[in-house]
């Protein structure tokens, strides 16, 4: 019984300094799997730079990130979140009902989404947005009423268009990718088609029509949620020539040589056009500061800092380099002042 | 009752009728299907098993080497100031060794020329010089890894002769890198850096180490708390509880809980610990705790096993000759029974080695680039380790997300084997 006593006495040692610990040095970073890489990146580049204890910079998601930075404040809340879309309503409302009225949003630049193919690909890649959206949405308009999704191969959808299969491998609902794709493509895909549009004109408001008809993909197969893991949906798409994959601009850019993207509305997918926005499927990244930490959580302002600096975020900056967009001059001049300072109002209305 | 006479007299079969050898030969005929079929079901297990570690082992080989190049490094006072060397410009440094090993390349190309070595070559040269500041103003020698394209192109990953515009480095690039490997400064050694270093956003500088020490802390905590608690609930369960029906609700229980899957107690554990206690998140400490709670039953089964496995007899014969209880108990049955316990509690312990779905939802799949240095420090495990390699864009991630997997089935194998070693060292027949 002797062996118990001390086991209980080292467990409650163990719980103590467990308290003990949670006075931390390091910062802590939550939020979205598509800005991890490049808070990663400032991360590194931070504690290398200064010698500091390397941030701890966790992939939840935009939404669980949200739910974790809107906890409270304190020590054992999250610094920073980062986000693939802005802020919505009700998680603003969430944090300010837990005491975080103070939050500095920083919009760090762009990234693009992009639909791409493998190089040894027959046919020619090039689709506007309603012929993607027809092809994978899960019900279409046809002679003024929805029908579940009649399209099998892409020729079907217009003649010019290869014979072959529709096979598009995709994120899950849980992703923030998958919210920006049915949010740039699949709804603006719904907007260009005349025929869905008659339906939308005719119902109370044409946005919501389209926000609760166009937005499900379709489950009866030629769409295929390929889960979180974006290299697994680049290794399918080099075994199967004629099958598209949607994912960030970064792992397109990392495997050039096997993959090409599909131009959209006749765009190439690259930084320039991404970043002007002319390539439809590019979305703003954010961040959010806890402003209440700053100068109480050791090394917070300067990571803030460094994250603002031309040597991270511009154009020839190490984040453009990891396949971030950067912002125009002018815009981030404007952001770096306004978020090192912390100052200015943030709020979200609806 | 008169046919039974008449049935009797009938010649009874023998051994050698051909009634019987057919029925013979069929069940052997049986028996070697039966045979067969085994034979079959190992054969495709292995079979699996070699695909799997093929698979591994041919994407993975390549990770533990790292290809090196070796500079010449001009430390002039200009970009180093004596007085404060951390604060020197090393990059800058470097970007002067490249203009001085590439003396005819255009400035132009300086950029693209500096980016043939890591990133991490500065912080290397930084350190060297911190360390001895008497090298400012001479020329030094390192060997720093070059970054993540070219040590794929020296690995063969780089098709060069395919189009320019579809590969990452142009025909310079690779010129310049043909220029270094003919020079003799580019080496292929092993791969130490993915043992000694921690996680890294650059594939040639990420290892494992933060991972291998945050699992061991996992572990640590994980034994520490089920090996006590497991031996103390299946000896009171077995040696001392009267068999009632709470004692059956309970033993139904443990044995429920042995097959809950993992996922619950990640989520029990950030629930009660993270939420409620208010521990930190992605210390290696709450993840040992989660992996105990669900360690505990494999534990108390496997002890529990293992008491029943120790004869009567030896209890018997103790109490006989006056033993209390507790003294039978830790006299006796439990060091006789301890080869069990021990198996079972390693094997238990590599399953938990192996658990990942946990510890994602208590965060220790964080990016954490230092080693922890306590059990409540930030880190990862093996299996988020890979988790996270496995989900990043770069190619040098593809091999070393393989590498990481054969690191973790060693561990694996050596934990089993030191169980199996126990077991056939102290086991004792009856």
């Amino acid at each position: 019984m002797k062996s118990f006593g001390i086991t209980a006495t080292a467990l409650s040692v163990i719980a103590l300094s467990a308290t003990a610990a949670a006075a931390r040095d390091q910062i802590r970073i939550v939020g979205s799997s598509t800005v991890f890489p490049y808070t990663q990146a400032v991360a590194e580049e931070f504690s290398n730079q200064t010698g500091a204890p390397a941030p701890i910079v966790e992939s939840t998601g935009t939404g669980g990130g949200m739910q974790i930075f809107c906890e409270g404040v304190g020590e054992n809340t999250a610094d920073i979140t980062g986000a693939s879309r802005a802020m919505t309503k009700s998680e603003y409302d969430l944090c300010v009902s837990n005491g975080v009225t103070d939050i500095t949003e920083a919009m760090i630049g762009y990234d693009g989404l992009v639909m791409a193919v493998a190089r040894n690909s027959e046919a020619d890649w090039n689709l506007t947005l309603e012929q993607v959206y027809l092809a994978l949405a899960a019900e279409i308009v046809q002679d003024g009423k929805l029908v579940p999704n009649p399209y099998m191969n892409w020729s079907e959808i217009d003649e010019s268009l290869p014979d072959v299969a529709i096979t598009v491998m995709g994120p899950p609902p849980t992703s923030g990718t998958r919210d920006a794709f049915v949010e740039l493509a699949m709804h603006a895909g719904c907007e260009e088609n005349a025929a869905a549009m008659e339906l939308a004109e005719a119902a109370e408001k044409k946005s919501d029509w389209v926000k609760e008809n166009c937005s499900r993909m379709r489950t009866d197969g030629p769409f295929i949620e390929a889960g979180e893991n974006d290299n697994l949906i680049v290794q399918r798409l080099n075994t199967d020539p004629n099958a598209l994959g949607i994912f960030g601009y970064s792992f397109l850019y990392e495997n050039m040589d096997t993959l090409i993207d599909v131009h959209l509305n006749g765009v190439d997918a690259e930084m320039e056009t991404i970043a002007s926005g002319e390539y439809p499927l590019s979305r703003p990244l954010f961040f959010y500061v806890k402003d209440a930490h700053r100068g109480v959580i050791p090394n917070l302002q300067e990571f803030v800092d460094e994250y603002m600096s031309e040597n991270a975020l511009s154009d020839t900056g190490y984040l453009s380099e990891r396949g971030l967009v950067a912002l125009p001059a002018d815009e981030r001049a404007e952001l770096q002042a306004r978020v090192t300072s912390g100052e200015g109002d943030f709020s979200v209305t609806e | 009752m008169t046919d039974l006479p008449n049935q009797r007299s009938k010649p009874a079969p023998t051994w050698s009728s051909d009634e019987f050898k057919g029925r013979l030969a069929r069940r052997h005929r049986k028996e070697a299907g039966l045979k067969f079929l085994g034979l079959a079901a190992i054969m495709l297990a292995f079979l699996m098993l070699g695909i799997l570690l093929w698979t591994l082992i041919s994407g993975g080989a390549q990770a533990f080497r790292q290809t090196h190049v070796t500079l010449d490094v001009p430390v002039s006072a200009e970009m180093v100031d004596a007085a404060d060397p951390a604060g020197g410009n090393y990059r800058g440094v470097i970007a002067e060794a490249m203009q001085a090993t590439f003396p005819e390349a255009p400035q132009e190309r300086m950029r693209a020329l500096s980016g043939i070595v890591s990133n991490a070559a500065q912080f290397v040269l930084r350190d060297r010089i911190v360390e001895d500041p008497s090298l400012i103003g001479q020329t030094i020698q390192i060997r720093v890894p070059v970054s993540d394209v070219y040590d794929q192109l020296k690995k063969g990953n780089v098709d060069e002769l395919s189009d320019e515009s579809t590969r990452r480095l142009s025909d310079a690039d690779i010129a310049a890198f043909r220029q270094l490997e003919a020079e003799g400064r580019i080496t292929l050694p092993f791969n130490w850096a993915l043992f000694t270093q921690a996680d890294s956003r650059f594939p040639e500088l990420a290892g494992l180490k933060g991972a291998i020490i945050g699992s061991a802390y996992a572990l640590l905590v994980c034994f520490l708390i089920s090996f006590p608690l497991g031996i103390g609930a299946a000896i009171y369960l077995e040696e001392f509880a009267p068999k009632t029906r709470f004692s059956d609700i309970i033993e139904v229980n443990i044995n429920n809980l042995a097959a809950v899957p993992s996922v619950v107690f990640g989520l029990l554990g950030l629930a009660v610990f993270l939420n409620w206690f208010g521990m930190q998140r992605s210390a290696p400490f709450v993840g040992g705790l989660v992996l105990a709670l669900m360690t505990l039953p494999t534990i108390i089964i496997a002890t529990r096993a293992a008491l029943k496995a120790v004869p009567p007899s030896i209890r018997e014969a103790a109490l006989g000759v006056g033993a209390s209880k507790q003294q039978v108990v830790f006299g006796h049955v439990l060091p006789l029974a301890m080869p069990g316990i021990l198996t079972g509690t390693i094997i238990g312990l590599a399953q938990a080695l192996g658990e990942t779905a946990p510890l994602l939802l208590i965060g220790m799949n964080a990016f954490v680039t230092s080693a922890p240095s306590t059990p409540f420090d930030a880190s990862t495990a093996l299996p988020t380790q890979i988790f996270i390699w496995a989900d990043s864009p770069e190619r040098g991630f593809v091999a070393r997300t393989s590498a990481a997997i054969l690191v973790l089935l060693g561990f694996l194998v050596l934990m089993n084997a030191l169980a199996i070693y126990l077991r056939s060292k102290f086991e004792r027949r009856w």
